[in-house]
């Protein structure tokens, strides 16, 4: 009931521009895979190609073995959200979700009973007469999810579909998705530019940047070993530290910047080469005390409140602001603004890549 | 009103609002109610107007129902008043003209709303426009030319071999419906335009996602959705058809009669402005509840139109 996608060597030009650029990967059955990027990255063309709405310039697409080339969108065994959900807003709710069955020829009274059982699959049992305009957010996405799995397709497909909605509700929905794609076991292709809501839905993730796949792996695998700085830089945030490896020995390496010497695992580099390292600010611990290694003096310059965290500010001697997050549980003192102190980090903690400015970070 | 008087100052918007008065009574609602009141008095000679036998009557509207003559549509033969049947045959063509509009207007409309590139857009609209700047009485003689027996449409079918001796265009009421046609269709084609542009693309794309072939996209999607605007093109063209003096009198054959032109007889030849003005009043009347009607048959409002 489900099916892999397979993308093999897929681009796609507007014009000059290439808006996907040899995109390889394979989708395997029943994943939640997301594709993660910034606006204009691809990945929107990238699902459209998928479902069918643009012909890839060169590459194939394959939809459980079955190449996709010159099939129609309502050939395909795909069904897409829309980010805007594109409800039909004169049709009662009912017909919204039998919409696709409908078109499958299948009479009234199977069509009213399927979208029922849709409907309380997604929790609105008592919606299937009204009309999409009194629903709510929430429910208008439901709904969409609904109608979507109503013609039971082997690979959902859903571009930003939470992007309208509030952070108590998107938080929701994020559950609910992941809840609905486990029970039915159908493929969710997931496009968004919310690094949270890929990191916490997907099984994997593939990290997008002008065009191109930077990173296909787990959420775990995007965040602690990022392949180059564009990943590291988009997912989450970083402190990030230019310099030159100055010896290598058993893994580890010393590194000289410009704020004096680090020590991290060295990886694949060697002596001499231009790295960048990144330390997340999760990872980055303020003392009054200078620490052994991997330890910076920094004047407090901003303290902001997140909530569960609270992220200081702290200048470096060559103007470089460090941000370290303070756990809001008690356990920490928050310096005050002005105060000095030492920035810290585990050199297990800091991810070492070659600094090449073609990785956009 | 005071945003009015705030932007143009007060004897500005008064010039404004008297000259709207102005032309609101005197061009439209004092003739309008003259030639009322004028459609229920009987046509006297001057000397007896005022006198004894100038009483309100509804005669006027009553002689639609003289003069009956016989018809045989479809094997059935009956009789019926002759100007009932200019009348119904006004109503039965301006239809006829209506959907024909439509069926041009529709894929147009579609076509230029969401086919039609952002940039080539202009030039469409300009081409639809140019035959608007010339008169709409040289474009009603320039199909008389273009339909005429040895004119330039038989010459050129001719020349294609499609037809083997020239043809006789203006019969019946072909003139009439191709020249109404040509007139109006741009009354069809814009509010339609208007109505599917308003239409959310991904509205289309969800339908073909979900598997639906072109005809049930339009079916289901579209043409509910362009329904004010097709509802109030299709009223402007039925109401100008009905009521077009011009296009009848010159692309009209010897056997077609428009009910306008009945009243222009009443009026210019028989000298009755009494019972012209009847049967004007009796066409804006049945026009207007037919419109209605059909309106209610296909669930439109007032308030969608207007929108």
């Amino acid at each position: 009931m489900s099916a892999g996608i397979d993308l093999q060597n897929v681009c796609c030009d507007f014009g000059s521009f290439r808006a996907v650029d040899n995109a390889t990967v394979a989708i395997k059955p029943g994943e939640f895979f997301s594709f993660l990027g910034p606006s204009g990255c691809g990945k929107t063309t990238i699902l459209r190609m998928i479902s069918g709405f643009i012909e890839p310039t060169q590459g194939t697409i394959r939809i459980g073995d079955k190449d996709m080339k010159g099939q129609r969108p309502n050939q395909r065994p795909t069904a897409l959200i829309f980010q805007n959900l594109a409800l039909f807003p004169l049709m009662p709710i009912w017909e919204n979700i039998s919409f696709g069955l409908e078109v499958r020829g299948v009479d009234k009274a199977t069509r009213r009973a399927k979208a029922q059982a849709l409907l309380e699959m997604v929790d609105l049992p008592g919606a299937a007469d009204k009309m999409v305009s009194q629903l709510s957010g929430g429910q208008k996405q439901r709904v969409a999810i609904a109608r979507a799995l109503a013609v039971e397709p082997k690979v959902m497909l859903l571009d930003e579909p939470l992007s309208a909605l509030d952070l108590k509700l998107r938080q929701h929905m994020r559950a609910e998705l992941r809840a609905i794609q486990k029970r039915t076991g159908v493929t969710f292709i997931y496009i968004t530019h919310d690094q949270g809501e890929a990191l916490a839905m997907s099984d994997r993730v593939g990290v997008m940047s002008q065009g191109r796949i930077q990173q296909v792996a787990d959420p775990r695998e995007i965040y602690n070993n990022p392949v180059n700085g564009f990943v590291a830089s988009f997912v989450g945030e970083n402190n990030i530290f230019a310099g030159s490896v100055s010896n290598a020995s058993g893994g580890m390496a010393g590194f000289d910047t410009a704020l004096g010497p680090f020590r991290a695992r060295l990886g694949e580099l060697a002596k001499g080469n231009n790295i960048k390292l990144y330390v997340r600010p999760e990872h980055t611990v303020l003392s009054e005390t200078q620490a052994a290694e991997n330890s910076v003096p920094v004047t407090v310059s901003e303290v902001s409140f997140e909530g569960a965290f609270i992220a200081v500010h702290g200048q470096t001697t060559t103007g470089q602001t460090i941000v370290a997050e303070v756990r809001n549980d008690g356990s920490a003192t928050v310096p005050e603004i002005g105060a000095a102190r030492f920035a810290h980090f585990n050199a297990a903690h800091a991810s070492i890549l070659p600094d090449t400015t073609a990785a956009g970070a | 009103m005071r945003n009015m008087i705030r932007r143009y100052g007060a004897s500005l918007t008064l010039l404004i609002c008297l000259l709207t008065a102005f032309w609101l009574l005197m061009l439209v609602i004092v003739p309008n109610i003259t030639l009322l009141e004028s459609s229920f008095r009987p046509y006297l000679p001057v000397t007896e107007i005022g006198g004894p036998k100038d009483i309100y009557t509804a005669a006027n509207y009553m002689k639609v129902f003289n003069g009956a003559i016989e018809v045989s549509p479809f094997g059935l033969t009956f009789q019926i008043p002759v100007h009932v049947l200019t009348f119904s045959l006004t109503l039965f063509y301006s239809v006829v003209v209506t959907l024909i509009c439509f069926m041009l207007a529709y894929p147009l409309a579609y076509f230029m709303a969401k086919i039609l590139s952002a940039r080539s857009l202009p030039t469409m609209f300009l081409l639809l426009f140019v035959p608007l700047w010339v008169s709409e009485v040289l474009r009603a003689f320039a199909w008389w030319m273009i339909l005429a027996l040895k004119g330039p449409l038989s010459w050129v079918l001719l020349q294609l071999h499609l037809i083997d001796h020239e043809v006789r265009w203006i019969v019946g009421y072909n003139g009439v419906m191709i020249g109404l046609v040509y007139t109006y269709v741009l009354f069809m084609i814009f509010p339609v335009y208007n109505a599917i542009s308003s239409l959310d693309s991904n509205q289309i794309e969800a339908a073909e996602d979900l598997g639906a072939p072109w005809w049930r996209i339009h079916w289901r999607i579209v043409l509910p959705h362009a329904k004010p605007g097709i509802a109030s093109g299709a009223v402007m063209v039925f109401m100008l058809s009905a009521g077009s003096l011009l296009v009848p009198s010159i692309l009209g054959s010897t056997t077609s009669q428009w009910f306008t032109q009945t009243v222009q007889q009443w009026m210019l030849d028989a000298l009755d402005w009494n019972t012209a003005a009847a049967y004007a009043f009796l066409l804006l009347l049945m026009c207007t509840l037919f419109v209605s009607l059909v309106m209610k048959i296909f669930r439109v409002k007032l308030s969608d139109i207007a929108n």
